[in-house]
């Protein structure tokens, strides 16, 4: 307790904070927020449009990516299955992939890959790897040792095992954190594009170049409705698998 | 068990026909939308960029090995910028998110018709806005800094903090809260005894839950303005100061060590 306030104390003391500046501000937010309304769907319709299909593709490729790239990563992460070394390793390719924000990956993707929605989808496909592989791996090691090795006492071999042992009972964690991840990397390819991996960012980062902030809005209000859909589907197909 | 009969003698199959073949479809639509999605990705894309790529990856290995260890001495300040983004962010998140998530949650809700729909609005909106895009908004109005930084983290984090913290609620075990009611307790009272109680474990685990990913987002509003070590790495980066963008990715990492570092323990602590 006594700690907690010692450093609250600490952090706001340390904390810059422009009161003048964020007063003058306000009425300066209130206009813009007022440029906000009414949200212009038709101006710039076809540059939405176009964007958010590029998001969607953007996701759906680099979800498959991702999972294929996090299965092994997951396997060798567990520790009832991977030998040690093995273990270190993918846990420290999971702990690099998490460290960074998908934008600070994105921009040196950028860097490499030129700009394009190419850099957005490796991007969003290595983002993936830190959280699927990280949470599968946490399945499978909490998973029932017994049918894992009821099926080896068949004399199944390694590939058989993983098939028939382990890969029914991770399945539903498997969809499920599939979906998620779906979601995720659809909201994270809106700002991708702001450091140039394509998607409805980019488009997003035009509107507000150009001050064309009734266009942002509709781009943001979009954003938010599809978000909104893909919550409750996902709630729905989860229960439909369990 | 379903089998298949092969040659006259039955051999075992993992499902039935039916299902076999509902989940081949399944794999065969997936890889269908797959190719089709990557097929339009690679029409927007310049595929010499990318072909390019091994050498700009070696280009830049050899412009930010060794890393420019002197630099460290100016990170010091952004770093503690950061972590107060986080953590201020994360206590006005929390301040703002408990009301929302009581307003949300079926069984507290004064009325499920009008005041529910309105705290998930809230929540949803603030979930899908990314704090990027919130800091972008902040910026404008506030001024670049710490201050448009901590409010982005506080307006993202509000739906992650008040959606988890409603299905806690939600999950609450009616039992405790009638007995409580029973004694004659006012609707204050019911809450304060019957009811917080039973989701402090959940409200603190995912208080310190927040808190780690914000410290991972609070290092990248600063790209656009807004406080803390990612303003330092959009500067270096403009000036192609490579050497001292390796530092800044190494501070990172180490800063994210520690905090999923002390999370861990905080959460072991409390459950």
């Amino acid at each position: 307790m006594l700690g907690a306030a010692v450093y609250l104390a600490l952090a706001l003391g340390t904390t810059e904070v422009n009161w003048e500046r964020v007063w003058e501000g306000l009425p300066r937010g209130k206009q813009f927020l007022l440029a906000f309304a009414p949200p212009d769907f038709a101006s710039r319709g076809e540059d939405i449009l176009d964007g958010i299909l590029e998001s969607l593709w953007m996701t759906a490729v680099s979800t498959v990516i991702g999972i294929m790239l996090s299965v092994p990563v997951a396997l060798g992460a567990a520790r009832n299955i991977a030998p040690l070394p093995v273990y270190y390793f993918c846990r420290a390719v999971i702990a690099i992939s998490r460290s960074f924000q998908e934008v600070i990956l994105a921009i040196f993707f950028v860097k490499l890959f030129g700009f394009g929605p190419f850099a957005g989808v490796v991007t969003l496909s290595i983002a993936t790897v830190g959280f699927f592989a990280k949470l599968l791996a946490e399945d499978i090691e909490d998973m029932d040792a017994s049918q894992a090795e009821a099926v080896r006492a068949t004399g199944s071999g390694w590939f058989q095992w993983l098939n028939y042992g382990i890969q029914p009972q991770v399945m539903p964690r498997f969809i499920g954190l599939s979906l998620y991840r779906l979601d995720i990397n659809f909201r994270e390819s809106a700002v991708v594009g702001i450091v140039g991996g394509g998607g409805i960012g980019a488009t997003l980062d035009t509107a507000f170049d150009r001050y064309e902030f009734d266009s942002a809005a509709a781009i943001l209000i979009v954003i938010i409705a599809i978000v909104m859909c893909a919550e409750y589907s996902s709630s729905y197909i989860r229960r439909w698998v369990q | 068990m379903p089998t298949s009969i092969r040659n006259g003698s039955q051999i075992w199959r993992r499902r039935e026909r039916g299902r076999q073949l509902a989940v081949w479809a399944a794999w065969f639509s997936g890889t269908l939308i797959f190719v089709y999605c990557f097929k339009l990705i690679s029409d927007k894309t310049t595929w010499l960029f990318v072909l390019d790529a091994w050498t700009q990856t070696q280009d830049m290995a050899y412009r930010m090995v060794p890393p420019n260890w002197s630099y460290l001495n100016v990170l010091w300040r952004p770093l503690w910028d950061t972590i107060n983004i986080a953590t201020l962010g994360t206590v006005i998140a929390v301040i703002i998110a408990v009301p929302v998530a009581f307003l949300a949650a079926r069984n507290t809700t004064p009325s499920v018709a009008v005041v529910r729909p309105i705290a998930l609005l809230v929540i949803v909106s603030s979930r899908s806005i990314n704090a990027l895009i919130w800091a972008l908004l902040l910026v404008a109005i506030v001024g670049p800094g710490v201050f448009a930084g901590i409010i982005a983290i506080a307006l993202r984090s509000i739906g992650f903090v008040a959606k988890l913290l409603y299905e806690a609620i939600e999950e609450i075990d009616p039992n405790q809260v009638e007995a409580v009611a029973a004694t004659g307790a006012g609707r204050g009272q019911v809450l304060a005894y019957g009811i917080v109680p039973q989701i402090m474990p959940a409200f603190a685990g995912i208080t310190v839950f927040r808190w780690d990913i914000n410290i991972r987002e609070s290092t990248v509003v600063g790209l656009v303005g807004a406080g803390g070590i990612g303003l330092e790495l959009s500067s270096q980066i403009m000036e192609l100061g490579w050497s001292s963008v390796s530092i800044i990715l190494l501070a990172i990492i180490a800063t994210v060590v520690v905090s999923e570092w002390v999370s861990a323990k905080v959460r072991h602590a409390i459950i």
